[in-house]
């Protein structure tokens, strides 16, 4: 069970004087219950390959496949992939929309067919994962910060148990403590669901401190697609591209060229941690 | 979907067209429509044809861009052509039932016809070759005597800067917040019309509210910029006439003068 990305291309305006190839010749596959980071500059088609996934956009040539079934088939059912592929889009509180966050979370499982009584029970149990305290459950969701309205947002996508998770930069715009909460709850989920957990992201120090696979986008094109730590090998091409590799990678290096041999190849503070307290120890004895 | 609307839609080339004053190109929209009403006969429209290609060649817009608009009035064009088919009183060409077609009637929907769509396709090679901005600046320049008498110019055309600078970004935002809706199984397509108008409660109410956001955003980072309306406000690129500005107000007033005299000495056929 996965989705397979077969040569997908997107043009953007086609025929007008704007016309832009957003993505180019993608081919991809991601496999079930696996945890994935899309990185990219602005620009390098990350938000459009990602709306692919759920058929929001129809790719200009391609295939996708959805388990085995190409999801431009005739009589493929979109809204049933969309049931089961959840997408969060960046800002995703400014789709809010209902008189109390409650109604709000109930929207996708009732838009599934499930009874009132299901939907919020759906309600309640995705509200709860996300920490939202239940005083607030029947309050507006513009009276609330823009954390909190987050959350709402993510509890609505999540209440609708999607299989795979896609989040477009879940943490822009929030504070390094409201990041954090959000990033583990998501680790969080994958964990405890098994679902696929896609995550795009600018920031490299998320990505490699939580996902197992990158994929690098640049200009429309897949640059990279590999675990973190070879991923982040590269760093001198991903600046070059506009991006860069953790902190702690460039500390690594920088330490390694004055002689000390750590492991080049830690990408969180905790693995250079660790490599650090190994050398210091063996140059001590 | 709704990035199809082309409303005031600009077209970035490098032409002469491009290159015109606002204003001349303003008033050439203005003198043209008049031309369209005061045409008599076939030299009149030759010469307005004439003009008309002349225009559209120079601007390097691509014509399929100028059709574009013209989908839009088909309805309106066929219904006027019919009404006038059917409903001009003369000589009588042919008849059936109770419909009669005459010789004026024929002419009449055949001129208002053509009429029509040389109206939008004027007007579009100006909105086609003027950016927003350059229109709205050119009003307020052409405008600005009205001042004298009261009228805010000035507030007036920046309403209409800030409504034409904010369309697309609505248009995005809406395009935004409907694919995050159906993300969620909302369905904008099928059902009844209740039922349709029902399911955009999803849209359109955070839609309002974003639109209220964003306007408040504006309001506050304007007056952080001390905007305090045009007194004493200066232009960095003030609007002044230049030497190919001149020749196009000449060939435009002559071609209101070739007009002016194919309608008195040519009205063939009146």
């Amino acid at each position: 069970m996965s989705i397979i990305l077969d040569k997908v291309n997107y043009v953007y305006g086609e025929g007008t004087a704007y016309q832009t190839q957003a993505l180019s010749d993608i081919n991809l596959e991601l496999k079930d219950g696996q945890f994935i980071g899309i990185i990219g500059h602005t620009g390098s088609g990350k938000s459009t390959l990602i709306q692919h996934l759920n058929g929001l956009i129809k790719a200009t040539s391609g295939a996708i496949y959805f388990n085995g079934q190409d999801i431009y088939d005739e009589d493929f059912d979109l809204r049933e992939l969309r049931n089961r592929v959840g997408l969060v889009f960046q800002y995703p509180e400014h789709q809010l929309f209902e008189t109390t966050i409650f109604d709000d979370v109930c929207f996708g499982p009732k838009n599934q067919g499930l009874s009132k009584g299901e939907a919020g029970l759906r309600a309640f149990e995705a509200l709860r994962s996300v920490g939202m305290p239940e005083s607030l459950y029947y309050q507006s969701p513009f009276d609330l910060s823009g954390g909190q309205k987050r959350r709402t947002a993510i509890a609505g996508v999540l209440a609708m148990k999607p299989e795979v998770l896609i989040l477009d930069e879940p943490t822009a715009g929030l504070d390094p403590a409201g990041r954090d909460e959000i990033l583990d709850l998501i680790a969080a989920m994958h964990k405890e669901r098994g679902m696929t957990v896609i995550l795009v992201s600018h920031s490299m120090e998320d990505v490699a401190k939580y996902v197992e696979r990158i994929i690098v986008m640049n200009q429309g094109r897949v640059m990279y697609d590999d675990a973190p730590k070879e991923v982040f090998r590269h760093y001198k091409e991903l600046e070059s591209v506009g991006l860069a590799a953790p902190q702690v990678t460039y500390l690594m290096h920088e330490l390694k060229e004055r002689g000390l041999n750590v492991n080049t190849e830690a990408t969180t503070v905790l693995e250079a941690y660790e490599s650090l307290l190994g050398v210091l120890r063996k140059g001590r004895a | 979907m709704l990035r199809d609307i082309t409303l005031g839609q600009y077209y970035p080339a490098d032409s002469v067209i491009h290159k015109l004053d606002p204003r001349v190109k303003l008033s050439a929209a203005m003198i043209y429509i008049i031309s369209l009403f005061c045409c008599k006969g076939i030299a009149a429209f030759f010469a307005a044809t004439v003009f008309l290609i002349t225009v559209i060649k120079l601007s390097k817009v691509p014509f399929q861009f100028m059709v574009k608009g013209l989908k839009a009035i088909v309805v309106l064009m066929l219904l006027t052509a019919v009404f006038n088919l059917f409903l001009t009183p003369g000589k009588p060409l042919v008849s059936f039932l109770i419909f009669t077609i005459t010789e004026e009637g024929l002419k009449n929907a055949v001129f208002m016809a053509v009429r029509l769509t040389y109206l939008i396709l004027g007007t579009s090679v100006m909105t086609l070759t003027t950016t927003p901005n350059g229109l709205t600046d050119g009003l307020e320049k052409s405008l600005s005597p009205l001042n004298k008498i009261g009228v805010p110019v000035h507030v007036i055309a920046m309403i209409m800067s800030i409504a034409l600078r904010f369309i697309p970004i609505l248009i995005e935002e809406t395009d935004k917040i409907m694919k995050a809706q159906m993300a969620r199984g909302a369905d904008f397509e099928t059902g009844n019309l209740i039922r349709k108008v029902k399911n955009m409660i999803p849209l359109l109410v955070p839609l309002f509210v974003s639109a209220f956001r964003r306007a408040d955003e504006l309001a506050m980072a304007m007056e952080a910029r001390c905007y305090n309306g045009g007194e004493g406000r200066t232009k960095m690129k003030p609007l002044r006439y230049q030497a190919k500005d001149r020749i196009a107000y000449l060939i435009l007033f002559g071609y209101f003068a070739a007009v002016i005299v194919c309608r008195i000495f040519l009205p063939w056929p009146a």
